[in-house]
């Protein structure tokens, strides 16, 4: 029951990612990446993890896109605009995409994985995969969580003084 | 049951694509946007193996994967902002000058 | 059970609570009218039907004949998709709440969660809005609201997290149950107060509506908007005021539990608590004057912030002491 659902999401994914690289309207592409994004929440709640797909539309979708979209709008980007969209050197680009997918394939395919283990709670149910996920993320796993609370101060402190405007003396 | 190899297959495709924005496009934005398609490839990537181990450990990297994209997108984003600022650059081969 | 039972079933309860909720949206309307009328000593709606009460019927068939304007050089698909995020997260919503003790369309175990993700989608209708329809004021109004909905989103959720730390569950089946023993409104005042304010700023009500105040920027990020899809923000504004009151009633009141001794159905409960919490918002738009956009922003920042952080170390500090 799970692999035709499955097949819809991956689908809209890629469908989508391929749209957007390839708009010329910036905002249509920002708008396309955020849809990717729900697909690829549905897919997170096929795999069991449903806290990270909350996450990834609360975060991804809900916050980052929108800084994008943001910027976008204050920076004037001329969207219509008639020059050059693509690089010169672009059937070289695809080829090198082609050998590293070339690369993956021959690396995955010879994968042999053994039978996939079972979540210890039943899927959705409650306790399940946030408490579970809460015991172990404040436990095992709490120094990164502390190195990534300093990480996003300085990314912060970070922007804030690369985008200010210049005071001139 | 979702098969480990489909989740492996998804990750790779969704990566190529965002490596062939990222190569092919000359806006900075679609740079920066392809860049986060490639950090979500890589999400799905752990996902799927979180689920084959039946570990929490490949959700609790990929919430931090996603805090780390979130922090790159508000540094990128400044950056391109200060470049912005006296004329509208919008091409990654117009920055060219070593010192602005 | 199989499937298909369980598929009509759901499909049966999503019908009936879209419709009772656009039903009760839209008099929302026309109630807003009346009661702020009668603060003002004066009457409402009177004409259309007795006390106009088919005033929301002959507002929506007036909205739906109009001419639908689309601005020439705007951005066409983004103009038509806009109205449409605006309003379906307000709906989607409902899906997670529990309005009785047996009636609720699904029970999730991030229930608190899904609904503070869905409600963040909000923000990308009116951006959308405000960029689509290619003029100066549609973009300010929609910069502003975006940046005011964000950053008391952030509140809000920080607000839910001392409701959420004592209920110890995201279900919100389990988060009513876990107030037999007393709402969380006594509990939790500070997080109710912050909550209040936070979804007053949200949903762009008095007194944070600058970003749609008619003095102001003439009307907002819906100023090109004209016929069916003014009449979309006009009933996602309703929409949202009647999501984060019901947020609210399941989270700080108990939802559908009763006052014990008072023997009356949940449902009934649950409609009485959420007409008290709609009045309020309604009695303080015809209140309060309007807060500045800097002043806004610093209420937001420099009081609530530190306020609810206060407010979830005490509740995590005396939970892990005494509970």
């Amino acid at each position: 029951m799970e692999l035709p659902f499955f097949y819809l999401f991956s689908a809209g994914i890629v469908i989508t990612s391929l749209f957007m690289i390839t708009r010329s309207n910036v905002i249509h592409a920002a708008l396309l990446l955020v849809l990717s994004f729900f697909f690829l929440a549905g897919l997170f709640v096929l795999a069991g993890a449903e806290f990270l797909a909350a996450v990834q539309v609360l975060i991804y979708s809900g916050g980052i896109m929108v800084l994008y979209l943001f910027s976008i709008m204050l920076m004037n980007v001329q969207v219509a605009v008639r020059i050059r969209q693509w690089h010169r050197q672009r059937f070289f680009a695809i080829l090198i995409v082609l050998i590293l997918g070339f690369e993956i394939w021959s690396v995955l395919g010879k994968g042999v994985f053994p039978a996939m283990k079972v979540w210890p709670w039943k899927l959705g149910a409650t306790p399940g995969n946030v408490e579970a996920l809460g015991s172990v993320l404040y436990t095992k796993f709490v120094f990164p969580f502390e190195v990534v609370s300093i990480l996003l101060l300085a990314a912060m402190i970070g922007a804030i003084v690369l985008a200010k405007k210049r005071i001139d003396s | 049951m979702i098969p480990i190899s489909h989740f492996l297959t998804l990750g790779a495709v969704l990566f190529l694509i965002g490596a062939a924005g990222v190569l092919m496009r000359r806006n900075a934005i679609i740079i920066l946007l392809s860049i986060e398609l490639m950090l979500n490839a890589v999400n799905v990537t752990l996902i799927g193996f979180s689920r084959q181990w039946a570990d929490l450990s490949g959700q609790v990297f990929a919430i931090f994967v996603i805090a780390v994209a979130a922090c790159e997108a508000a540094v990128g984003l400044a950056i391109l902002i200060s470049l912005n600022r006296d004329k509208t650059i919008m091409n990654v081969d117009e920055v060219n000058l070593l010192k602005w | 059970m199989n499937i298909a039972t369980e598929a009509l079933i759901a499909f049966i309860k999503i019908a009936v609570v879209l419709l009772v909720v656009s039903l009760v949206v839209a008099y929302l309307t026309y109630l807003e009218r009346k009661i702020i009328a009668h603060i003002q000593m004066r009457m409402g709606p009177m004409r259309v039907g007795w006390h106009g009460l088919l005033q929301p019927i002959a507002d929506g068939l007036k909205l739906f004949l109009k001419e639908d304007i689309i601005p020439s050089k705007s951005d066409k698909v983004v103009f038509v998709l806009a109205p449409i995020m605006v309003l379906v997260p307000a709906f989607v919503v409902y899906s997670v709440l529990p309005f009785s003790e047996n009636f609720y369309i699904t029970q999730v175990n991030i229930g608190l969660f899904l609904i503070l993700a869905i409600s963040s989608l909000g923000v990308f209708g009116v951006v959308m809005a405000g960029w689509a329809s290619n003029s100066k004021y549609s973009l300010l109004g929609a910069l502003r609201s975006a940046a005011q909905m964000l950053s008391y989103e952030i509140f809000l959720g920080f607000a839910l997290i001392g409701p959420l730390m004592l209920a110890g569950s995201l279900n919100m089946q389990k988060i009513v149950e876990a107030q037999s023993g007393g709402w969380f409104v006594f509990s939790q005042p500070l997080a109710f107060i912050v909550f209040f304010i936070a979804a007053l700023a949200e949903t762009n009500r008095v007194p944070f509506d600058l970003p749609e105040a008619e003095t102001e920027l003439v009307s907002g990020f819906h100023t090109e908007y004209s016929g069916m899809k003014f009449a979309f923000f006009f009933l996602a504004e309703y929409a949202n005021i009647m999501v984060v009151s019901t947020v609210g009633i399941t989270l700080f009141f108990g939802g559908w539990m009763g006052i014990p001794g008072i023997p009356l159905p949940g449902f009934v409960w649950f409609v009485l608590k959420l007409a008290t919490m709609i009045f309020v918002f309604i009695w303080l738009r015809a209140t309060l004057p309007r807060y500045r956009y800097d002043q806004l922003m610093r209420v937001g920042w420099k009081f609530m912030f530190p306020l609810v952080l206060i407010n979830i170390f005490l509740t995590g500090l005396i939970k892990y002491l005494f509970l």
